[in-house]
């Protein structure tokens, strides 16, 4: 890919980085060999194995062209190897490769060589040390901090106009309120995860007895959904506290692992509770929301009851429920970011804090751990529950399947990926978590594969998140902007 | 309140033992601690000086003994009491031997974390603050405001909203005591303070304390290994050694004891090491 720059000799350390290039690409070798070099195929009912020599060869042959761009790029010469990468491109789209994919991998990595080329072009020779880096985006999360007090109402008022722009369809508001139901589960774990620090695994437990309580109520009993909300919520959050009670002594690691555990018990009791639950059948048949009780969202209403389009004179369409779901999970979501924000400011946010920060010294200021963990607990799940219950009402259908650990994790990622505690960085993360995979459904396999790919990027980039920027609570001096005291601190004074 | 001498101290320790399997890292120890005068447990490293302070603060459950506070017409039983009851209803602060600071969080949010029995209270457990009632705001000026005051005798006002946790070494063990002064105490437990400063902060410090002993006339117990301090401030010494109480009075008096002078002798005492000689002599 990079021949001439090879050809020409490095001046400093091209010695490094060909023992570098060749050890990647040795391990490439041995990695593709089995994966890729032998494949097993039926001839004649037989098996029999196929050798892919060439493809093994090239793929090495790729790596180590790769890595050596890489680092010579990093090491000081920029110029050739950015020429190199894209002569490497041109000549890609050319020669024949044994395989398309090796096609697209390799015009991809000299992409990614070319752009790392002109990044050390752009920013002069030397790397960016991991500090310098972590302290220009800490800046930039300060700045985006000052700028969210414009960015937050610009950001929700948008999300109200979205059913009314021109482009809104109904995939693109199915995909809102995924995104948003998202959101609202993020901001609630945020407030146990971000604020007050514990690891919690299970929140997809509380989810599953909010969307369980509204299906059950409303079909034994007939309760409505805006009766079961509330219901909902409280029963999730009673399930908050009778999970938090055991978990309590725990911290770290262990806290984790049980609520883990906790998260797939309440799914087996689901799955094989059949009298009350369905077990794997789920329930289906769960009634849809009414207009807050006045009218309802069908075409041809029951005798005595009001449909939606008659109440406004409008002609019936069904993108009148979804536009209203849509309303409904907006103004759940935006109630948690709400209650968030505030409680932050109150005694019981910043003991949650506190409690993140160092425990043992909690105590030692009379804060009682116990009961500020277990307001954390139940606080986040009333919010999982109710969403639950959005859930339930949306899709009409639940069974344990939707609740299984993946959700959890997907949940948990939202919060971590977007910076602990930070509420912009869970709706940027859950555009990125929910939105990208979504939109590039068409990508079929590789889009998970690009997902994983972006999570590893950000870890390693990021490791404490896309915003992890922490703006205080409460100011002494509040004229100065977060971006100023950032600098501030970061010059050391 | 004052020093009649059969009136109850402020804190009395009584008989006071602590074991960790067979392991005595406190042994019968007794003392008292008056209000409005600065008591300075002293003595070689590992004599169980941390061990004392953390029965005190509920951190540990002693073996033995019965630890008393009487201040304000009650009296609070210590050692049968759950550590954030200690801090909230028998009003003991403590501070840490490496100080533990909330980190993240800006230096007034950790004054503002200290006062959270009483905003609490006032943001009728989160209701009232939820709304955005005028008690709960009321009460967080105040609350801003004793901050204030206390940041200003430390002088931290300028850094007031950085994170405590990038503030250099000196200051975050000036900004420990702040924190545990805004929990409005009436006895003050201060684990080495001067630990990690230089001579100047020393004097700093010295001061401070004598500034919260003689103004807000409470009562403070302070481990210390830098005697130009301890001898400087304190009204009363309790010496330990191996778990014992070995002397206790005046530091005049305690300076010519014999068994005092055999204890630091004894031992390769350069008074500014941490490290615990025995095995489970708290370590915080």
């Amino acid at each position: 890919m990079d021949r001439a720059a090879a050809r020409r000799g490095p001046p400093v350390d091209g010695r490094a980085a060909l023992k570098d290039g060749a050890l990647a690409g040795g391990v490439a070798l041995a990695l593709t060999l089995p994966l890729v070099g032998l494949r097993t195929v039926e001839v004649q009912s037989r098996l029999a194995i196929e050798f892919h020599l060439a493809e093994v060869a090239v793929t090495g042959l790729l790596v180590f062209l790769g890595r050596l761009g890489l680092s010579l790029a990093a090491g000081g010469l920029p110029g050739p190897v950015l020429a190199a990468a894209l002569a490497a491109a041109a000549a890609g789209w050319l020669l024949p490769f044994p395989t398309e994919t090796l096609r697209v991998l390799a015009l991809a990595g000299a992409a990614v060589v070319a752009a790392r080329a002109l990044w050390a072009l752009h920013n002069g020779r030397d790397r960016l040390s991991r500090q310098d880096r972590d302290r220009r985006m800490d800046r930039l999360g300060a700045r985006l901090q000052d700028a969210s007090r414009l960015l937050g109402p610009a950001a929700a008022a948008m999300a109200v106009a979205l059913p009314f722009l021109p482009f809104a369809d109904r995939a693109v508001l199915d995909l809102g309120i995924l995104l948003l139901t998202y959101i609202m589960l993020g901001w609630g774990l945020n407030i146990v995860v971000g604020l007050a620090g514990l690891l919690d695994l299970g929140y997809v437990a509380f989810y599953a007895v909010g969307a369980y309580s509204y299906a059950l109520l409303a079909q034994t009993f007939g309760f409505s959904f805006w009766l079961c909300l509330p219901l909902a919520g409280l029963l999730a959050s009673c399930a908050g506290l009778v999970l938090g009670f055991p978990v309590l002594r725990l911290r770290g690691d262990y806290f984790a692992i049980v609520t883990l555990g906790f998260g797939e018990i309440v799914r087996i009791i689901l799955l094989n509770w059949a009298d009350v639950t369905g077990g794997p059948n789920g329930i289906a048949g769960i009634p849809r929301p009414s207009f807050f009780g006045i009218a309802d969202f069908t075409a041809a209403p029951e005798p005595g009851r009001l449909a939606f389009h008659q109440l406004f004179g409008l002609d019936y369409t069904p993108l009148h429920r979804i536009i209203f779901l849509y309303y409904l999970i907006l103004g759940l979501a935006l109630l948690v970011n709400l209650f968030t924000l505030r409680i932050r400011r109150l005694p019981l946010g910043r003991a949650w804090e506190a409690l993140r920060e160092d425990d043992i010294a909690c105590t030692a200021l009379g804060i009682n751990r116990t009961t500020i963990k277990l307001a954390a607990f139940a606080i986040a799940a009333m919010f999982g529950g109710i969403a639950g219950s959005f859930f339930a009402t949306r899709q009409g259908f639940i069974s344990p399947e939707s609740f299984s650990f993946i959700e959890s994790a997907l949940i948990l990622a939202i919060v971590v990926l977007g910076g602990m505690g930070s509420q912009m960085g869970v709706v940027i993360a859950a555009l990125l978590v929910i939105g990208l995979p979504e939109v590039f459904r068409d990508l079929a396999q590789y889009r998970m594969l690009t997902f994983g790919a972006g999570m590893v990027l950000i870890m390693l980039w990021r490791p404490r998140g896309l915003l992890a920027h922490r703006e205080p609570t409460i100011l002494l001096h509040p004229r100065k902007s977060a971006s100023r005291r950032q600098a501030e601190a970061a010059e050391g004074r | 309140m004052t020093t009649i001498p059969d009136h109850p101290p402020l804190l009395a320790v009584e008989h006071l033992s602590m074991r960790f399997g067979g392991l005595v890292a406190v042994n019968d120890v007794s003392f008292s601690a008056r209000d409005r005068e600065i008591t300075a447990i002293i003595g070689p490293n590992g004599a169980g000086k941390t061990t004392v302070f953390n029965c005190l603060t509920g951190f540990y459950t002693p073996s033995v003994g019965r630890l008393t506070v009487t201040h304000s017409g009650g009296h609070w039983l210590l050692e049968r009491m759950e550590a954030h009851r200690i801090a909230r209803s028998a009003r003991v602060a403590r501070t840490f031997q490496n100080v533990r600071l909330f980190g993240g969080m800006s230096v007034l949010e950790n004054l503002i974390v200290a006062q959270h029995t009483k905003l609490m209270r006032a943001s009728g457990f989160t209701l009232a603050g939820l709304l955005g009632l005028p008690v709960y705001r009321r009460a967080e000026r105040a609350a801003v405001d004793l901050a204030r005051y206390w940041l200003d005798r430390v002088g931290l006002v300028d850094l007031a909203d950085w994170q405590a946790g990038n503030l250099p070494y000196g200051a975050q063990r000036r900004l420990e005591i702040a924190r545990a002064m805004c929990s409005e105490p009436r006895l003050l437990c201060l684990d080495e303070p001067a630990a990690g400063l230089n001579p100047r902060e020393s004097a700093e410090l010295s001061q401070l304390l004598t500034f919260i002993r003689d103004r807000h006339r409470i009562g403070v117990l302070l481990i210390e290994h830098d005697m130009s301090v301890v001898m400087t401030i304190s009204d009363h010494l309790v010496v330990l050694d191996y778990g014992r109480k070995i002397s206790e009075g005046p530091p005049a008096l305690v300076r010519r004891d014999p068994a005092v002078i055999r204890a630091y002798l004894g031992e390769d005492e350069d008074g500014d090491g941490d490290g615990n000689r025995r095995e489970g002599s708290g370590g915080w």
